[in-house]
């Protein structure tokens, strides 16, 4: 079998504790949530890290707190599948709850943590492969080489964003807390990432994301779709969270974010605006998702062919505004959930 | 035969090993640890065709921890094959490699981690060659040859066979179609990853544990790769945690094991990556299929001509035989008077191919069943009621000279179609379902054989051989080669002696799949080892019964003629109070004979076609299947889902129904895989997704309710009855996917995998009114050869029992 490289181990306690070892062992450490994604990662020879830092310990990070009047907190360290099911969560931030239940299978989702899989390595085929594999192709830019395989001649990384939750939390407004040696700060979704497959976080190297925190859910409806292959396992190759502020039936405030499009999740704030002050009628919906599709821009490194995935898009878009909206579905996916 | 006859054949008790295999216990071949152990690990080629210049193993030796390092310099200078015909592998490559994962060097070491390190300081140097990664490729680059041997330029075998006049069979049709099909190539996927322990012993005797489906081929082919005496060297089949055709050849693993463990003087296993399995892979052919079928107006079959290409991948492994399988067997299912058959397996420098469930068959039954709806649609017949019509005859000959026994298709396609409501459903189903969710609801038949009716190498010996052994304890041993891969063979055996002795399955003890200790099985393949090692194990347990009913006959005074053996007892059925228990009756026959041992033989009834290449397609009998698929298809996503799936399957009689159902189910959840989502394909010369979480096959929430009918037709071939159950009802599945999908959008897609891309691909054609059909359009120019013209034997009767060698002139049990 492929065996994990030799690395040492670090248990955190606190986050002080965690913070400490990051500024003392810098860029050879690396922090460990769930571990689903980073030791399969590793024994591929995709991270080499000479230390972990273990996060498992510090029960500060555990737990969800607040709710819908005041806002709620989510600790970095709370397993997936017990958001998956909190009854806050699934009343007042169903995209949240949905996305978090989608994640790989359930023996993942219990050991997987949500800030592991907001901060969830991005993908690509030529990237997720064992070492030999990766050298007998002739290494990427992400590990060991300097070329993308998949756009040869582009200067940048196209791996792909895929976290499930992070379009969800984004499209509810959420933040996020970072708490570094010079302190504590907390920052929107929308600057947590940037659009580099190998940089793709915007958190400074010493900081650990300790908290998300969501907002008051003030009359706010959310979904998120997810399109794979099959109905357990596999990461999302189209992710699509829609979140809308409703007045009667009319879209105060929305928030369109796609997922596995791009090296970060991507907001469609133009179709977005089409929605703020109408109602949701079949036409709008329409022409919602046709604006959606637009920054909707895969490329061939996941499963499925691009053009499927854009393709889909719009109509994954459509079938989550039915959704909030209380439309009758016109055909549902059968990788829909929640 | 009446059921209530049997008190162990057609009950549903649990498998022997069932404790064991749930509660973990079982002991694979990688959970293996010998005292001195050493680890290995193979370093394989990074490119898919390229000449070895040089190998320096000298970095390697250096590292602490190793024990030795050995490239094929260090074995005996000869090329392998499980095929006779096809000896084109070696163990650890001396100057080509043909695919990326082709072994090069091996290292044993103190543990897996330092054989690792070890492996990437061997350095190799390649000079690479234009890799050829398609049919298409190596037919139009004859100037790049993989091999030097075969039936042209990169083609390793062609055939072509004619049975009658198939020019004049087109002509006296009513309706002649020609359709080009494509079916991509997929892997088994076992749940174990191949591994191997060997141990090389003070007595210079060689041992070798291997999850291996067939350890007799590895024993024979071992004495010539290693050059030792086939005296001297033992294969131990370990349980075998999934084989689908994947374990059965040689290994690389397995020859370098046995080598660094004589080189080391210590135990060496070596256990695959999943990566290495898919290297070593063995898999589905990639097949593309051109089908002309001349049919009357009523649905009859005039002729057939089917071609088909096999991309073979870089070695012959069994491709002889598979290139065989995707012609030969078509004639069974239905009546087919007259048939031709032309075949090319292409070499390519990716994995080799070889045997997967349903072995080269379910390519052309995908072709044919699709083209059966095609043609069914246009002369307006409903396509239940045309297979039914056109299901071939029982006790028949097939164009091709294959004997068919009993058939149970007829009754296969009645229970699916009645317990599906397919007659409503076609009404109510497709166009005339709302929004953007097709239903669809699509059939589809098959026959498969049960065994192969000549093994691998000529020879007139045993297929498969059963001791079985009592002694004063009551206790009874069963020795038998089988390996039992996970489909029951071991508790099929407990279960046929305890039928002849009368004594509870729990009595007895199997010790199965041991070079040095069983009767030679050929292995687990062509779904063989129910009919022939249950034949042995029955021919030996009436044996040895027949060896105690003489000495309680003594004892109780009576002839033995009336005596019974039933709950663990012999006595004479009228006067059960005086009945013998077994232990007991054991007792008086080893005081009577001595030592009860008593062996059972099995080979096939010879009747292969007096034709060169008729060796390959004849059969003790067939299992004939029959499945209704009802799916919804999503519109606007192309997203097919899986509703329901009848299957009806003529299993002759059910030996356990549990295990029966267990095969069925099995293989109609591959066949799902294969038919939606699995493909074994390439990149840059590389495997796409050589892992379990990247290449796609279905999870249980794929799979919808699978119902079995169970059909019995008793065959007179077959013990009590029963015909194979672990590859044919993978065969229909595939194709009524494909044709429901066509009932629920009007889409044709001839090709699978039948992704939802292509799905919404074809609905795109459909509203630009286009031929909404999505599959291959091109066919390679080939110069076939001429073909083999044979009279048909169509329509022949064939005799119910002909003499089979080895058997007992007395009545079948």
């Amino acid at each position: 079998m492929l065996r994990l490289p030799p690395f040492e181990y670090l248990p955190a306690r606190t986050v002080a504790d965690a913070v400490k070892y990051v500024a003392d062992r810098g860029a050879d450490a690396m922090l460990v949530a769930g571990g689903t994604d980073l030791y399969p990662n590793m024994k591929r020879r995709q991270f080499e890290p000479k230390a972990l830092i273990g996060l498992r310990g510090i029960r500060e990070l555990r737990g969800v707190r607040g709710d819908a009047r005041t806002g709620v907190t989510i600790g970095a360290m709370t397993v997936l599948s017990d958001l998956a099911d909190h009854p806050t969560l699934l009343d007042h931030y169903a995209g949240v709850a949905t996305a978090a239940g989608l994640v790989s299978s359930p023996q993942l989702r219990r050991m997987g943590t949500i800030g592991g899989n907001v901060c969830v390595d991005t993908r690509c085929n030529y990237y997720n492969q064992t070492y030999s594999w990766r050298k007998a192709i002739g290494f990427c830019m992400k590990k060991d080489g300097d070329t993308c395989l998949v756009a040869p001649g582009s200067p940048r990384c196209w791996a792909v964003s895929s976290s499930d939750t992070a379009p969800a939390l984004w499209s509810l407004g959420a933040r996020v807390r970072l708490v570094g040696p010079a302190g504590e700060r907390t920052i929107r979704f929308s600057t947590l990432y940037r659009d580099d497959g190998i940089d793709y976080l915007a958190k400074q190297p010493d900081e650990i994301l300790t908290d998300i925190l969501l907002p008051p859910a003030d009359g706010w409806r959310s979904a998120y779709l997810k399109l794979r292959r099959r109905g357990s396992f596999d990461f999302p190759v189209l992710g699509v969270a829609v979140a809308a502020r409703m007045d009667g039936d009319v879209v105060r405030e929305a928030r369109i974010v796609l997922g596995a499009v791009a090296s970060t999740p991507r907001e469609a704030d133009r179709a977005a605006a089409a929605l703020v002050g109408e109602r949701v009628t079949p036409e709008v919906i329409t022409r919602v998702a046709d604006l959606a599709a637009g920054p909707s821009k895969p490329l061939d490194n996941t499963d499925f062919t691009h053009p499927y995935r854009k393709k889909v898009t719009r109509v994954f878009v459509a079938r989550a505004l039915r959704k909030i909206a209380g439309l009758p579905e016109s055909g549902a996916s059968t990788a829909e959930i929640g | 035969m009446n059921k209530e006859r049997f008190a162990v054949v057609g009950q549903p008790l649990p498998k022997i090993d069932a404790w064991s295999k749930v509660t973990g216990q079982t002991r694979y071949a990688d959970d293996l640890v010998l005292p001195r152990m050493a680890f290995g690990r193979l370093l394989r080629s990074p490119h898919s065709h390229a000449w070895i210049r040089r190998i320096d193993t000298t970095r390697a030796r250096a590292l602490p921890g190793v024990y030795a390092v050995i490239t094929g310099a260090d074995l005996p200078p000869v090329k392998f094959g499980i095929l006779p015909v096809s000896q084109d592998e070696e163990a650890l490559c001396r100057e080509k490699v043909r695919l990326v994962g082709d072994p090069v060097a091996a290292v044993a070491a103190v543990d897996e981690e330092t054989a690792e390190r070890a492996s990437e300081l061997i350095d190799v140097e390649y000079e690479t060659l234009p890799p050829l990664m398609s049919i298409h490729d190596s037919l139009a680059h004859p100037e790049v040859r993989i091999h030097e041997y075969g039936d042209g330029p990169n083609i390793h075998k062609l055939v072509a066979l004619q049975f009658g006049d198939v020019d004049a069979a087109f002509a006296k049709a009513d309706l002649v179609r020609e359709d080009v099909f494509y079916f991509e190539g997929n892997t088994h996927l076992p749940m174990e990853q191949h591994a191997a322990v060997a141990a090389w012993g003070p007595d210079g005797k060689l041992t070798l544990w291997s999850s291996t489906q067939t350890p007799h081929y590895v024993h024979r082919l071992l004495t010539k790769i290693l050059d030792v005496p086939g005296a001297h060297l033992r294969v131990i089949a370990t349980p075998v945690g999934g084989g689908f055709g994947g374990k059965l050849d040689p290994f690389a693993h397995e020859i370098a094991a046995c080598r660094l463990s004589q080189i080391t003087g210590r135990p060496v296993k070596i256990a695959l990556t999943r990566e290495e399995v898919f290297y070593v892979h063995r898999g589905r052919h990639p097949v593309l299929m051109w089908l002309k079928t001349g049919f009357t107006r009523d649905g009859d079959i005039t002729g057939s001509h089917i071609r088909t290409w096999l991309d073979g991948g870089a070695y012959g492994s069994y491709g002889v035989a598979s290139t065989f399988y995707t012609g030969v067997i078509n004639p069974v299912t239905y009546k087919m008077p007259v048939y031709k058959f032309e075949g090319a397996r292409i070499f390519t420098n990716k994995p080799p191919c070889g045997p997967k469930r349903g072995h080269g068959t379910p390519q052309p039954r995908f072709a044919l069943e699709c083209q059966l709806d095609k043609a069914a649609e246009q002369l307006g017949l409903d396509p239940a009621d045309m297979r039914r019509r056109i299901a071939v005859e029982p006790f028949t000959k097939t164009a091709n000279h294959l004997t068919v026994t009993t058939t149970g298709l007829v009754e296969c396609i009645d229970k699916v179609v009645e317990s599906s409501g397919w007659r409503d459903k076609r009404e109510r189903f497709g166009a005339r379902s709302a929004g953007a969710r097709k239903k669809g609801i699509g059939i589809a038949a098959s026959a498969y054989m049960t065994g192969a009716g000549t093994a691998i190498y000529w020879n007139s010996m045993p297929h498969s051989g059963v001791v079985v052994r009592a002694d004063r304890s009551g206790g009874v041993s069963v020795l038998c080669g089988a390996t039992d891969i996970g489909q029951g063979s071991d508790s099929i055996l407990a279960y046929l002696v305890a039928e002849g002795l009368g004594i509870d399955p729990k009595d007895i003890r199997v010790h199965a799949s041991d070079t040095d200790l069983t009767p030679v099985d050929l292995g687990s393949y062509s779904s063989r080892v129910t009919l022939m090692c249950g034949m042995a194990a029955i021919q030996a347990a009436n044996r040895l019964r027949t060896a105690i009913f003489e000495a309680v006959a003594k004892k109780l005074e009576v002839p033995p003629g009336a005596l019974a053996a039933r709950d663990r007892k012999v006595g004479v059925p009228d006067d059960w109070d005086k009945a013998v228990p077994f232990a007991q009756a054991v007792e008086l026959g080893e005081a009577m004979h001595g030592v009860l041992a008593f062996a059972g033989s099995y080979a096939p009834p010879k009747r292969a076609g007096k034709y060169k290449g008729g060796g390959v397609g004849p059969s003790p009998c067939y299992s004939y299947s029959a499945a209704v698929v009802e799916l919804t298809v999503d519109e606007e996503t192309g997203e097919i889902h899986l509703d329901d799936i009848w299957i009806g399957h003529d299993v002759g009689r059910a030996l356990n129904p549990l295990l029966v159902e267990g095969q069925v189910e099995g293989s109609v959840y591959m066949g799902i895989g294969e038919a939606l989502m699995e493909e074994q394909v390439f990149r840059k010369g590389l495997h796409k997704t050589p892992s379990m979480l990247d290449y796609k096959s279905p999870t249980t929430l794929e799979i919808p309710d699978i119902r079995t009918y169970l059909v019995e037709t008793d065959d007179p071939e077959g013990p009590f009855g029963a015909k194979e159950a672990g590859q044919g009802p993978l065969l229909p599945v595939i194709p009524a996917i494909a044709n429901a999908v066509y009932h629920a959008v009007g889409v044709r897609i001839d090709e699978v995998p039948i992704t939802p891309d292509k799905v919404l691909r074809g609905l795109e054609l459909k509203r630009q009114s286009k031929p909404a059909r999505i599959g291959p359009d091109r066919l390679p120019v080939m110069q076939w050869k001429e073909p083999l013209v044979v009279e048909s034997a169509f329509g022949q009767p064939a005799e119910a029992v002909v003499l089979r060698p080895f058997a007992d002139p007395t009545p079948r049990a």
